[in-house]
């Protein structure tokens, strides 16, 4: 073993940005980070359940529960092409919501104290959380979208549409882990995240599109789905799926994103800067 | 990079703590400490809990911010310059900082790529210390499974793998069994023969003697004493000696007899009647002898002798002129509900740190 120290560098004036994590450094980290992750769940595969099983017991209680009553007995089929892409939407949520819980379960461990006291960007750790999660998703999506053929489900456009769908309900999932890992770094307890999250979640997701058509519920609520981003990203995977306007939907859901994103992930950052 | 000569302690100080402030609401963590570390050298910081250690470390790693006061490490300002001083430190905390779901080979991988290593570089560098730390066979087991010894050397070998200039370590052996401890203090020897600049903090004396080759006595968020670990030592005492007589009840004549003896060096012994235990503060190898020799001459059976280094209480106690409290201390810092008693307090600090301070 060489000399761990041979000398004490001693600091020059500093250059402005002197410092700095480059781009290919912080994909290294983020890279090395993800993999940490990855491994956690190689260590602890009961946390893949919500991701494998979610979407089985969600498409089966849906199609079988309410299909007939939404659609008429006998007519499950139908409800089926409407449900799937709505539940495309609220795996997002739901994987997102795990994210906080993770989060703060994490920040309890001594292994944080180390990352921050090392060369790495802080937002490096939450994104490297982040591309994990989004693996966790799509692979969430992929089993809800199997279950869907498997009771019928058909894509009426192409697949290049339902990669867009995908995608669309990827994006939108990722600007939420950011509410919910700044909710994770602000509560004390990952029970509370929990407690917190479902409240905000329950009626987001059925005030919304995902589950039936909001022509059909009164019209205060049929004014808050409007409003309600998950309608717009339900609406959006539904028309990419089943054909129809997908324009507004679209473009509505990506700016909800990107607008979710510019304001909770510097706050959850300068959250995880100060925490203590 | 170039290295400062310092002119006062002919070594270069990695770690320069001037007037560092602080406060967690009316608690006063940090209440003006100046410390330094010299290079290449391990300042031991001395402290009963709540005396401010922990916080110390947080703020000279950049995961606290000081209310006032500066501090560089390598030359890098806390404040100023977070992100070049990151690159020079390594942190073993108090609770071991390695993710206990990842195996120990993973974990010290991880932080090697996080440090800017190649893939080979990471995986060859990890090895490495895996072996130097005695958990090759361990490597590929999770964390979690590790014995508490274990877990403690993987943190003080992740720490390793960027060759930092200066190393904390916070209490490293604080709930490790007596065996465990001397396998952390190889380590940390080890090291320290390699070059590394430490600062360590601990509430033992014992800790400080084996390590250490000075010594910061903080309490309440000052520092009350410092020196070299020989100094403070001749001024806490030296050593304990403590002769327990065949026959309990012979432990008061016993203390009575070394009393009157007058030997050099000697102030004298106190019984203690209940255990049949006498004690004689001692401060070298010759008057231990002159002891046990008066002792045997005067037809005294001994059934056991041990010698202790002062306990964390006795350096308080020799040098504030009273015990080390625990926790209490960050309350009464703060000022609430004392009236003078704070104020007393100060006046006692600045005394014995004109007295003391070397």
């Amino acid at each position: 073993m060489s000399a761990a120290t041979a000398t004490v560098p001693v600091a020059q004036p500093a250059a402005a940005g002197e410092g700095r994590i480059g781009l290919r450094a912080n994909l290294r980290h983020i890279g090395a980070l993800a993999r940490r992750n990855m491994l956690q769940i190689k260590q602890d595969p009961e946390s893949m359940f919500d991701a494998l099983l979610m979407p089985v017991i969600f498409t089966l209680l849906f199609v079988y529960v309410f299909g007939g009553a939404v659609s008429g007995k006998g007519h499950q089929q139908e409800y089926v092409n409407y449900v799937i892409p709505g539940l495309m939407a609220m795996m997002g949520m739901n994987i997102s919501m795990a994210v906080g819980t993770g989060i703060n379960d994490d920040f309890k461990k001594g292994v944080m104290d180390r990352f921050r006291t090392m060369p790495i960007a802080r937002s490096s750790v939450l994104i490297a959380k982040i591309v994990v999660e989004v693996g966790r998703m799509l692979i969430a999506i992929a089993i809800l979208l199997g279950m869907g053929f498997a009771l019928g489900l058909t894509i009426h456009t192409d697949v290049l549409h339902l990669l867009a769908a995908i995608g669309l309900s990827a994006v939108f999932g990722a600007s939420l882990m950011w509410i919910f890992i700044l909710l994770g770094l602000t509560m004390r307890t990952a029970q509370a995240v929990q407690g917190v999250a479902m409240l905000v979640l329950m009626p987001l997701q059925f005030g919304s599109s995902i589950f039936a058509k909001p022509t059909t519920m009164p019209g205060w609520l049929e004014n808050f789905t409007k409003v309600n981003p998950l309608s717009n990203l339900a609406d959006a995977a539904r028309a990419l799926v089943n054909g129809g306007a997908v324009a507004h939907s679209v473009w509505m859901t990506l700016a909800w994103s990107a607008g979710i994103t510019l304001v909770t992930a510097p706050l959850a950052v300068a959250r995880f800067r100060k925490k203590t | 990079m170039t290295t400062r000569r310092l002119t006062d302690n002919g070594g270069t100080a990695a770690v320069e703590v001037r007037g560092l402030v602080k406060h967690y609401g009316q608690t006063k963590a940090l209440d003006g400490v100046d410390l330094d570390v010299r290079q290449g050298t391990v300042l031991g910081v001395l402290g009963p809990n709540g005396a401010g250690k922990t916080t110390l470390v947080r703020v000279l790693s950049t995961l606290v911010q000081p209310d006032a006061g500066t501090a560089r490490v390598a030359g890098y300002d806390v404040l100023a310059q977070p992100r070049q001083l990151r690159r020079v430190i390594g942190l073993t905390g108090q609770y071991a900082s390695v993710d206990e779901k990842l195996s120990g080979r993973e974990n010290l991988y991880m932080i090697g790529r996080l440090l800017d290593l190649s893939r080979k570089d990471a995986w060859a560098r990890a090895d490495d210390l895996l072996e130097r730390f005695s958990l090759t066979e361990a490597a590929k087991r999770p964390a979690m499974q590790y014995s508490g010894g274990m877990r403690r050397r993987l943190d003080l070998a992740a720490s390793m793998i960027g060759r930092p200039a200066v190393l904390y370590l916070d209490e490293p052996t604080t709930g490790l069994d007596p065996r465990t401890r001397n396998e952390v203090w190889e380590e940390v020897q080890r090291m320290v023969a390699d070059g590394a600049t430490v600062l360590l903090t601990t509430q033992y004396m014992e800790e400080a003697e084996q390590l250490a080759h000075e010594l910061t006595v903080i309490d309440r968020g000052r520092v009350i004493a410092n020196g070299k670990v020989t100094e403070l030592k001749a001024r806490v005492g030296g050593r304990t000696l403590q002769i327990r007589p065949t026959d309990p009840e012979q432990a008061v004549p016993m203390a009575a007899a070394i009393g009157e003896a007058g030997l050099d060096g000697i102030a004298g012994a106190t019984a203690d009647p209940a255990e049949g235990l006498v004690s004689v503060p001692i401060l070298t190898d010759e008057q231990l002898t002159a002891v046990v020799g008066l002792v045997a001459a005067r037809g005294f059976g001994i059934a056991h002798i041990d010698t202790h280094l002062p306990s964390l209480d006795e350096v308080f106690l020799a040098i504030t002129g009273r015990p080390a409290d625990s926790g209490t201390g960050e309350a009464e810092a703060a000022g609430t509900a004392h009236g003078a008693g704070p104020v007393q307090h100060d006046d006692q600090h600045d005394d014995t740190n004109v007295e003391v301070t070397v």
